[in-house]
């Protein structure tokens, strides 16, 4: 594939690693190990693929956007991750972990959430595995996002407040993390981006590089010059925009990842240590880690994937920022213009090209639409009145 | 594997042959049949907290670890997360607790436990030079496992700083004692699967972890976590040579029982393993 695998001690360039306590090494070696084998085995990669097309419901379309575009003067297409199962990306990844973990001997599984869409997806992988799940969700999150909540109990996994510190994703890590430092025997933790200890940032990377690989094939019969001019996609940990940076990378696509203002990692962060991996992470002074603040939960995150800071460090891939304010105008546009409600996290890559729609004018730009906006609706009708 | 981990800058330094201050402390008491015991004080809690450590170390505390909190605490449970959060919200940092650390003469061997990032965003030449500055001589940091610890490592040996490794339950036999080579001041057994806090029962598995240790190495084995009163100090020091406590004196000092309070704590499980 295009995007390299990482090191023996699982860096890219300077960043990643497994910063993780003694008692979890052991599992995060027989995880890779175990990865390893499975993604070389024919066998795992059809079943994979067959949940992913009948279950899942892929291939996901590119929907290109006539009236946005004619509005923005910008070609804009869209990878439609939110028509998949479950409303997002999430589903790639976690089909694929609850897969290894069966196929590890592992019964049970613990994720983290931040807007609720990959503790939906764990939940919903846990259903059809038959396996116990546990999610872990920041108090604050759990009340911005309380349709999720239910769906997850619904599915039949408990959702467990994660009460300390900034009460929002960063600590409901922390809390799936010591889960799984008590319970590693039995239980695998389903990280749900491309971040914490190798091999999660490779092996979460390699579960979605399905969306870059659809994506180049479609644009590769869609477009006169086969690639468009510019991917982009939102960015919390990053792992839809990793999947989509991975069918683009070996080509002069320009990769544009988009940071919340008040989450920016990679764009005001230094490199820092937290999660199991080294990468840009927002801290103070003396190295404590800051609080995110965003308008979207699921970007709500200090850190970001090591892959990413990696990327930007060598300028293969740049970040922007955006506000949460010019978030729910492009909330509002694409609903208008085209009939899509997007989640807030996709609708920040579309705030980044609706601001800088003079410097894109006549290009081609491929967005990873990564969820659907219906767990939004309930936060926006309160903020738009 | 090796090659690769020089071309990253990650080689693992080789322990130095001697052991340090901090360890030799420990080796002496041992050695004159005590059971050791290591007293976890949150830095910078309260402004009394170097009345705390000074009345653990007259009642008997053969080290004391002084806990720089950290953000993300992972391998701490609810008590010292607690500590942690109360102690950084009467603005306690690095800076701070080193520095009235240098003033706290406690005439035991101090230690710090904290997480990796501090001593990584602060340099780790820098920090390992505050830590000696400020009297201490050995540091834990439960998120650097050995194949990470080499950089550290590599400021610390030189600068009097001796990293204590930990050694958990999990590990595979041919891991230990890989472990166990590069720990320095003692090793850390981890007593159970799981994050700091107390436990109604002393876990078999701290046993079982402490005589897998003691079998292949000399230098001061001590289990944590997990480990909440005199009887269970007693119970694993039979197997152990002592054992750290956290969590348990702690919750007393977060409940406003004070240096007193945290005193009479110790002396009891101080009594407990004279006994034993």
């Amino acid at each position: 594939m295009s995007l390299p695998e990482p090191s023996s001690s699982g860096r890219f360039g300077e960043f990643g690693g497994r910063y993780v306590p003694e008692t979890l090494v052991p599992a995060c070696l027989e995880l890779e190990a175990a990865f390893r084998d499975a993604w070389a085995d024919q066998s795992f990669r059809d079943e994979l693929d067959g949940l992913l097309a009948d279950y899942a419901g892929r291939p996901s379309p590119i929907t290109e956007c006539h009236r946005l575009s004619a509005e923005l003067g910008v070609r804009v297409l869209l990878k439609r991750e939110d028509l998949n199962h479950t409303g997002s990306h999430k589903i790639n990844n976690v089909l694929g972990q609850a897969l290894l973990a069966k196929r590890m001997g592992k019964t049970r599984l613990v994720a983290e959430t931040g807007a609720g869409q990959h503790g939906v997806a764990s939940a919903t992988a846990a259903a059809l595995m038959g396996m116990e799940c546990m999610v872990y969700m920041g108090e604050v999150d759990m009340q911005r996002q309380a349709l999720n909540v239910f769906r997850m109990k619904l599915l039949g996994a408990e959702v467990v407040p994660a009460m300390s510190g900034s009460r929002t994703l960063k600590d409901a890590v922390n809390e799936a993390m010591r889960d799984w430092v008590a319970t590693v025997e039995n239980t695998h933790y389903c990280l749900g981006s491309v971040m914490g200890p190798h091999p999660y940032p490779w092996m979460v990377r390699e579960f979605h590089t399905v969306i870059g690989k659809e994506s180049r094939e479609q644009c590769a019969k869609l477009l006169d010059n086969e690639i468009p001019d510019v991917v982009t996609a939102c960015v919390g940990g990053g792992s839809n925009a990793i999947g989509i940076f991975s069918g683009f990378a070996d080509t002069t696509a320009e990769l544009v990842g988009v940071e919340p203002a008040g989450g920016a990692a990679v764009g005001r962060g230094v490199p820092g240590v937290v999660h199991g991996m080294k990468s840009y992470l927002m801290q103070d002074e003396f190295g404590q880690v800051q609080e995110a603040h965003s308008i979207s939960a699921g970007l709500d995150y200090p850190g970001v994937g090591p892959e990413h800071s990696h990327l930007s460090s060598i300028g293969r891939a740049r970040y922007e920022q955006v506000t949460d304010d010019e978030v729910i105008a492009a909330f509002q546009l694409l609903s208008r213009t085209e009939g899509i409600i997007p989640a807030l996290e996709p609708a920040h890559a579309l705030a980044w090209i609706s601001r800088d729609r003079a410097k894109l004018a006549g290009k081609t730009v491929l967005l990873n639409m990564s969820g659907r906006g219906d767990k939004d609706v309930g936060q926006m009708m309160e903020i738009l009145g | 594997m090796s090659a690769t981990l020089a071309d990253e800058g990650l080689l693992i330094p080789d322990a130095p042959a001697e052991p340090g201050e901090f360890e030799q402390q420990l080796r002496s008491l041992r050695d004159g049949g005590r059971k050791l015991l290591v007293a976890y004080v949150t830095g910078g809690l309260h402004d009394e907290w170097p009345d705390v450590v000074r009345a653990v170390a007259d009642a008997g505390a053969d080290a004391i670890e002084i806990g720089i909190p950290f953000s993300d605490p992972v391998m701490d449970g609810p008590i010292i997360q607690e500590a942690s959060e109360l102690a950084l919200r009467d603005g306690a940092s690095p800076v701070t607790v080193l520095d009235t650390l240098r003033t706290v003469d406690c005439g035991v061997p101090l230690a710090v436990m904290t997480y990796y990032n501090l001593a990584f965003h602060m340099g780790h030449e820098r920090f390992a030079s505050s830590l000696y500055e400020a009297g201490v001589r050995a540091a834990i940091l439960p998120d650097l496992p050995l194949e990470e610890v080499g950089p550290w490592a590599t400021a610390a040996d030189p600068a009097g700083i001796e990293t204590v490794m930990l050694a958990a339950p999990t590990a595979p036999d041919e891991r230990l004692p890989r472990v166990v080579a590069r720990a320095r001041g003692f090793v850390y057994a981890v007593g159970l699967l799981g994050v700091t806090g107390e436990r109604d029962a002393l876990a078999a598995s701290s046993l079982v972890i402490a005589q897998r240790l003691k079998d292949i190495t000399d230098k001061p084995v001590l289990v944590g976590v997990g480990v909440s009163n005199g009887q269970q100090a007693a119970e694993v020091s039979q197997v152990a040579d002592g054992c750290v406590i956290g969590s348990a004196l702690m919750r007393r000092v977060v409940a406003g029982e004070g240096p007193a309070g945290a005193g009479a704590f110790i002396a009891e499980v101080r009594a407990a393993l004279d006994a034993s």
